[in-house]
């Protein structure tokens, strides 16, 4: 039962929202061709530590929020509107937007 | 029966001025207020409580807590009735009635008791070795063995009781109430925090209850309720008695159990049984103390066999007994202490077995007199029901073993700190191999381990301990005071030595008896070597294996004993081996308690459409379709619902009716770039639909599959209203604000479900226009006004309304929505006005038929593996947008394959066999299972139309094979296959003449 703190609405219980998956990929150009949109539908990595992930508030204010996960201990070291959360990046995340 | 057991005197918990009488297999007895059910029991000099799990051995009441292993009893009856419940926990109350388990007919005269003496046949692993074959016989053996191997039997009836769940949060939550969780609880209360302090006992003080202790100049119960009383009067300190925290979860959530009124004959009225609690917290203490192992021997199980800590606390806490006679058996300083106590009020000594070679410490008059028997052993146990007598012999070989006459061996193996709590928050453990227990070492921050609960057992260091982890608690949470500062009393704890590595006494040449790790599984030393010898040398496959701390115990008292002993099997240090993973919850949790209120009609919400409360009292059959409650069809008097389903549907395309479709989706779509935003979410073209039009629009995931379908119209310029499917209203709604806020923030539009805003209805038939002009108020319905796929807003019937020409049934058709609180209204006016036309209200069954003659999609077609071209909906796609969610995907070679299923009609050849949803198309006449599958049929109904059944069925291959005849096979009716031949989906009126008209 994790807290999440909604920009928008304040710290609330993990049940009133909607888990909406890794928030660094980025859906590719109209022409970026059918092996991109592969990579974008299917391809996630399952990553042991801090995921910057979505968190949609569906039982607040419906809006989608960034969430900074450590998958394996579930602590959240940051939450902001989506994408302004990168420059807080943890260096060893891997990942980019 | 008097209570033969019970001391003249002491007794921190009862009240000897309020007996009690209970019962114990219909046998009547009494016990006093503040009694245990076991404490009770033994007072009385009942021993023999229970027949083990897998060998019907008798057992007896075996610890003092929760940890209890043996002495579980089936309490109440009836519905009320409770299996497995811990008599150690059970607080007496007046007319307890509770039986003993896994006996039969009796628990002294236990027929099933020839398992113990076959027992050389139920090694570990037996049942899966022995039940192997044939493959399908499992399912006849797990019947008996399952009866014959067990606990208690759950009650049939429903529960009459009422369970509360509640949300609280603090700063600081303190799990235990003994020495160390009081000090901590004072400490941080006093430093400002706001606290709350849990124990699933019935009072606060712990150990100090249980044992011999002085706290200053005062007994230690003394002191004890001298600082409950104090901490009762700070405000800002919640006490939460019989609430046991049974898990830790993340972010310092704590699920409690508060055990309201179980410790009545029943709950008051408007009481619940218990209380669930949430408890967030920013900080947690764990002072959950530590439980005491066992030793493990021949013949350890046999009533009249204690932990040595159950024993004080029988006889401090309650007053009583629990033998006559004792011998001590321990591998730590605790057995010196435990002969002291026992000796104290009376019980003869008979020796204090030691398995160090020590002296016993010097000082204590109470040992005066008692034989220690230093480098010796318990080898076997002797008596029928209950323990009679021991033989003692010295460790190591060639020595003379000697009896001692006893009815009570306490025994002691060393302390294990109640780590659980501390696991469930994801802390790991470190082995301490001087104390020999597993100490909590990394784990949160905010999850603090104190007193008994991090490995420090001494009560003086619970106290200072206590008061540091209290202050450091509240200090982190933002709370500092140092003028309240708590000064804890001073107790000097005695220097203890060592506890001896004795994880079991060796078998003895020409001794057989076995030897118990885990009293509750009945699992031996000999099954743990024998799942090591087989190659179970992972604790957590031993666990699977043997089921060694399985269980309503879960292994509390036998855990370490059985990884000390793999891993001495393994050549491994302790640490190596790691204990199983520890999950919430601590100890058993009444489902009830984890439900809640959320039971019956309070366990999903109910969504009734504004018109709800018309549909009942015309006939109108309600079922659940998701949350919904909706008509399935308005019976008449003589129509069984089957016929009128078939009346209403004939009815609607010759007349004229009413059907309730408020719970469609419904979102207003709105902002400049609206018919960008739909151009793109949608696969079909939007750009061109004019204001006052409705268009069908398809819309599909990223993955190139139909996601889902519905009607979506130009309100004004910047302004749409979609609909979708009732099932996935929620998850279009979600993916559209998803595709906005994530895929495409740039997009100026916003999006809002207005489902539950509007009442909704369609007048399909011949006859609609008719009747809608009768109400239309000035509103020009003609064809040429109002064209199939028109909107108008308007007037009707006195309310305000929006109408759709669109058709779901094939017919002339007017969906019309008005606001919510206006649908009845509308609704009546309407069937009101049909009066002289025939009009009927219609239900969901007669739509569903309705649109299957059509071959119109819906939920059973729309299941996730299905492409536009798959349902025929190819032609809509666009091919001219530029991006559209699915468009790149979608066009994947393997979706493009023709033998991929896809929709086609069905009808049975001979014109009357009745096809079944769900069955499988095959080529064959005579199909084999498993064979092979050409498609299945996903939607039937009797047409009324064509008078005979009709499918929309995914055929491999799909509108290639028109023509062809295939067979419907139906294994689940012995095989049933009906041939049929392949149509065209739409079955009536392909022309869509009708809708025109």
């Amino acid at each position: 039962m994790m807290l999440i703190e909604c920009p928008w609405c304040g710290p609330r219980g993990h049940v009133e929202f909607t888990y909406a998956g890794d928030a660094t990929i980025k859906r590719p150009a109209a022409d970026a061709g059918e092996a991109a949109f592969a990579d974008y539908v299917y391809l996630r990595d399952n990553r042991r530590g801090p995921h910057r992930e979505l968190w949609h508030h569906t039982g607040g204010c419906r809006r989608f929020v960034e969430v900074q996960r450590n998958t394996l201990t579930h602590e959240i070291a940051a939450t902001s509107a989506p994408g302004a959360g990168a420059s807080r990046r943890d260096p060893s995340d891997r990942s980019t937007a | 029966m008097t209570e033969r057991f019970r001391l003249a005197s002491g007794g921190t918990a009862i009240e000897r001025a309020q007996p009690l009488s209970f019962s114990f297999d219909g046998k009547r007895l009494t016990g006093l207020a503040g009694d245990t059910l076991a404490s009770a029991l033994l007072a009385n000099g009942v021993r023999l409580v229970g027949r083990s799990f897998k060998y019907h051995r008798p057992r007896g009441i075996f610890t003092a807590g929760p940890e209890e292993p043996n002495a579980l009893v089936g309490l109440r009856r009836g519905a009320r009735h409770e299996p497995n419940t811990r008599a150690t926990m059970v607080e007496l109350y007046d007319g307890l009635e509770c039986e003993s388990q896994n006996r039969w007919p009796s628990l002294r005269f236990d027929l099933l008791g020839f398992n113990d003496k076959l027992s050389p046949l139920f090694p570990a692993g037996f049942y899966y070795k022995t039940f192997m074959w044939p493959p399908r016989g499992w399912m006849t053996y797990e019947h008996y063995i399952r009866r014959a191997a067990g606990l208690g039997t759950a009650p049939v009836d429903l529960d009459p009781d009422r369970y509360d769940h509640r949300s609280a949060h603090c700063d600081v939550l303190v799990m235990g109430g003994g020495p160390a969780g009081l000090m901590a609880a004072l400490a941080a209360a006093r430093a400002g925090a706001r606290v709350i302090l849990c124990d699933e006992r019935a009072e606060l003080g712990g150990s100090l209850l249980r044992e011999n202790r002085m706290v200053g100049e005062e007994p230690g119960a003394v002191w004890v309720r001298g600082l409950a009383e104090e901490l009762g009067t700070l405000s800002n300190l919640r006490i939460l008695t019989r609430t046991t925290a049974f898990g830790l979860f993340d972010h310092g959530m704590a699920g409690l159990i508060e055990r309201v009124t179980d410790h009545l004959p029943a709950p008051p009225e408007h009481a619940p049984r218990q209380r669930r609690w949430n408890v967030r917290a920013k900080q947690i203490v764990l002072a959950t103390g530590a439980i005491e192992r066992p030793l493990i021997f021949a013949g350890n199980d046999r009533p009249g066999v204690m932990l040595a800590s159950a024993a004080r606390a029988y006889v401090h806490q309650y007053g009583v007994r629990p033998g006559s006679r004792a011998v001590v058996f321990a591998n730590n300083d605790a057995g010196y202490r435990t002969a002291a106590d026992l000796a104290a009020v009376g019980i003869t000594v008979a020796a204090v077995v030691e398995s160090r070679i020590v002296d016993a410490p010097a000082g204590s008059s109470q040992l005066e007199g008692i034989p220690v028997l230093s480098g010796h052993a318990v080898v076997s146990t002797y008596g029928r029901s209950g323990l009679s007598a021991v033989d003692v012999a010295p460790l190591g070989e060639g020595s003379a073993v000697r009896r001692i006459e006893c009815d009570l061996l306490a025994v002691s193996g060393g302390l294990s700190p109640t780590v659980h709590l501390h696991c469930h928050a994801g802390g790991k453990l470190a082995w301490d191999e001087a104390r020999l227990c597993f100490v909590p070492s990394t784990g949160r921050a905010t999850v603090r381990s104190v007193g008994a609960a991090a490995g420090f057992f001494g009560l003086g260091s619970c106290l200072t301990e206590g008061v540091r982890a209290g202050a450091e608690a509240a200090a982190a949470a933002g709370f500092t005071n140092a003028a309240a500062a708590v000064t804890p009393p001073t107790v000097i704890d005695a220097p203890v030595r060592p506890p001896q590595a004795l994880w079991a006494v060796p078998a003895r040449a020409g001794r057989g008896g076995k030897r118990f790790v885990d009293i509750q599984d009945d699992v031996t030393v000999e099954d743990v070597g024998l799942a090591a010898r087989e190659g179970y040398v992972s604790v957590e496959h031993l666990k699977r294996y043997t089921t060694l701390g399985m269980g309503t115990d879960q292994g509390k008292t036998a855990n370490v004993n059985g990884l000390a002993l793999l891993a001495q099997l393994r050549g491994d240090a302790i640490p190596a081996v790691g204990t199983t993973t520890f999950r919430p919850p601590y100890t058993p949790v009444t489902i009830g308690a984890l439900g809640g209120r959320e039971i019956g009609l309070h366990f999903m919400p109910i969504r009734r459409t504004p018109m709800h409360h018309w549909h009942g009292p015309h006939g109108g059959l309600m079922i659940e379709t998701g949350l919904w409650m909706r008509p399935r069809c308005y019976v008449r008097a003589g129509e069984t619902p089957d016929q009128a389903v078939r009346r209403e549907a004939a009815h609607i395309r010759n007349a004229v009716g009413l059907v309730d479709v408020s719970t469609l989706g419904k979102i207003d779509v709105q902002g400049p770039d609206a018919t960008e935003f739909l151009q793109r979410a949608y696969a079909n073209a939007w750009a061109n639909l004019p204001v006052g039009k409705a268009r069908y629009g398809i819309m599909l995931r990223e993955d190139g599959m139909v996601f889902d379908d519905g009607t979506t119209s130009r309100i004004a310029d910047d302004r749409y209203f979609m609909t979708t499917t009732t099932a996935n209203a929620a998850a279009v709604l979600m993916h559209l604000e998803y595709l906005l806020q994530i895929v495409w923030p740039e997009l100026r539009v916003q999006v809002t479900s207005e489902t539950d805003q509007w009442a909704a209805m369609a007048l399909a038939g011949p006859r609609a226009r008719t009747v809608l002009a009768r109400v239309a108020e000035g509103l020009d319905v003609s064809d040429a006004s109002l064209p199939f796929m028109g909107v108008r807003e308007g007037s009707i019937a006195g309310v305000p309304a929006r109408i759709f020409r669109i058709s779901f049934s094939g017919e002339l058709a007017y969906e019309i929505n008005t606001p919510a609180d206006h649908g009845l209204a509308l609704w009546e006016a309407l069937l009101a006005a049909g009066v002289g036309e025939d009009i009927i209200p219609y239900g969901l069954e007669a739509m569903g038929v309705l649109r299957i003659e059509k071959g119109h999609v819906a939920g059973p077609e729309l299941n996730g593996r299905t492409t536009a071209e798959d349902l025929g909906l190819g032609r809509l796609v666009s091919v001219k947008k530029p991006d559209f969610i699915g468009k790149h995907l979608r066009e994947r070679s393997g979706l493009k394959e023709t033998g991929r299923l896809r929709l086609v009609g069905l009808v049975p050849a001979d014109g009357a066999s009745k096809l079944r949803p769900g069955a499988q198309i095959v080529a064959e006449a005579t199909p084999t299972p498993p064979g092979k599958s050409l498609g299945h049929i996903t939607s039937t109904a009797h047409s009324p139309t064509l008078g005979h059944s009709v499918a929309l069925a995914l055929v491999s291959g799909g509108a290639a094979r028109k023509g062809e005849t295939l067979y419907a096979a139906y294994f689940l009716e012995n095989g049933e296959t009906v041939p049929v031949r392949v149509v065209d989906p739409v079955f009536v009126d392909p022309e869509g003449k009708r809708l025109h008209g």
